[in-house]
């Protein structure tokens, strides 16, 4: 299991090096969103309107993270269930997302498209948001306040760390992990 | 007969839901340790380690041990003989847990996780509703017991109304099955709280009260549902799954079992999974 450190945002050829069980620590921008985020930006896509962040080369992260204390940029903030956001990812990745970070499995859909597009899946402790807020240094909402914790944020984060589950090759951490390990 | 002030159940509820969002209790990270111990996989290690830094953040910096605050649910056991004074314009005991609740998650920066509407889905802004259950029973004994119940691992829980012929093997097959089908979802380690019997609605309270029992990992006192209880977290843990669904020997950390009379026709099965964030935590007046 190799172990990276890359700068967002990411080329193709970053993403060609990345295989399911690395490590990676990510520098730079990430935008965060859930269910009804990704709802609004899907009916734009669909409308055919310009969308409020650009995804290309881009990350999300699906969080909707804790309100900030004073004088603190964010509250807890772990990955939230990939899942509900399945059937909005492959239009994402068509656009030019490289990347989605949460926790649990993906559908066949959004496994595909990250072949397709050279796109890659990743996951954070879920369950570890104040340990994972030490990596965020910055954040600001950009779009749609009105959502309260699910409202997009732009957040700037130091080597936060994630695991690559799902490569642009098929691999598969959760399914190869449990291979290993089932009895 | 015992007379309690409103004002002090809503500042008790105040503070518990704050305390149960930041702090792991005792029993909570006794087990975590001892499962640690237990974990093979590199992956696995790491993420318990991550578990326990993540409490001692969580704790010194009174932070959310996770984002998910949860919804905040309340299991209220009432002798008859108790009375409640009406102070600081609270009308109820219903409205003494609701307004700690709001207080609560509003002081303590805990997210408002609640929508008004299960499809029109605005949130309510306060972490109100609280969820409450009652108890009444004889006496002049007061307890609330507080969990906050994270969306992730409640999604993957389950209600099975099986024949009684499926027996103790189909109940065992679909408490793994659950648990094979929630993978990497509910954030494991998991805890798994499972209820048999009673009728539709009260099998999945029933599993729910399961997972509440203290100290966690402690059995069922029934001899035949202990050994139930141990053989499925063996089975649980072999399936693979591991810590975060990464591969490991730790799939869960405990699983409690509570069971209850039933329908002659009926063999009701809830499974009610919880995260390794376990925010339990009660207070008695
Ligand atoms: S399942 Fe539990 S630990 Fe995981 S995100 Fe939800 S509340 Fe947090």
């Amino acid at each position: 299991m190799a172990e990276h450190h890359i700068k967002t945002p990411v080329s193709d050829e970053v993403i060609e090096k990345l295989h399911a069980g690395d490590q990676l620590f990510i520098t730079g921008s990430l935008y965060t969103g859930r269910d009804s985020a990704h709802k609004k930006l899907i009916d734009l896509v669909e409308k055919g309107e310009k969308l409020p962040i650009d995804i290309k080369g881009q990350f999300i992260y699906y969080v909707g993270p804790t309100p900030a204390r004073p004088g603190k940029s964010i509250g807890s903030a772990g990955p939230t269930t990939s899942y509900r956001m399945d059937s909005f990812a492959p239009t994402l990745y068509k656009l030019g997302l490289k990347g989605t970070i949460g926790k649990g499995s993906r559908n066949k859909e959004v496994k595909d498209s990250l072949q397709k597009y050279k796109g890659v899946y990743l996951a954070a402790v879920g369950g570890a948001g104040a340990l994972i807020s030490k990596s965020i240094e910055k954040a600001e909402v950009i779009a749609y306040p009105e959502l309260g914790p699910e409202a997009v944020r732009k957040v700037e984060v130091k080597e936060f760390p994630c695991i690559v589950i799902n490569d642009m090759y098929g691999g598969d951490l959760y399914e190869e992990g449990k291979k290993s390990y089932q009895k | 007969m015992k007379t309690i002030n409103l004002s002090e159940v809503r500042d008790r509820v105040k503070d518990i839901v704050q305390k149960a969002n930041f702090e792991l209790q005792d029993d909570v990270m006794k087990v975590i340790e001892e499962m640690e111990k237990k974990e093979e996989s590199p992956a696995g290690k790491a993420v318990f380690e991550q578990i326990k830094q993540n409490a001692q953040i969580a704790k010194d910096e009174k932070l959310g041990l996770c984002q998910d605050t949860g919804l905040a649910v309340f299991f209220v056991e009432l002798g008859e003989d108790v009375r409640f004074h009406r102070d600081d314009g609270l009308e109820s005991l219903r409205d003494a847990i609701t307004q700690g609740t709001r207080e609560g998650y509003e002081e303590g920066y805990l997210r408002k996780s609640v929508v008004a509407d299960p499809i029109r889905r605005k949130n309510t802004g306060d972490n109100t509703p609280a969820y409450i259950h009652w108890e009444l029973d004889k006496g002049d004994h007061f307890k609330v017991q507080f969990v906050a119940k994270g969306g992730g691992a409640e999604n993957m829980s389950q209600v099975r109304m099986f024949a009684p012929a499926a027996g103790k093997e189909g109940i065992e097959d679909f408490v793994v099955e659950v648990i094979d089908t929630g993978g990497s979802n509910p954030c494991p380690p998991t805890i798994v709280g499972v209820g048999l019997g009673g009728n539709f609605e009260y099998s999945a309270l029933l599993a729910k009260k399961a997972l509440l029992r203290k100290p966690l990992g402690s059995h069922n006192p029934d001899p035949f549902y202990a050994d139930m209880e141990k053989r499925l977290l063996e089975r649980i843990n072999n399936l693979g799954i591991g810590p975060q669904g990464m591969g490991g020997r730790i799939t869960s950390l405990a699983v409690h079992i509570e069971a209850f009379p039933c329908h002659i026709a009926s063999m009701p099965a809830a499974v009610n999974v919880q995260c390794h964030s376990h925010r339990v935590l009660s207070f008695e007046l």
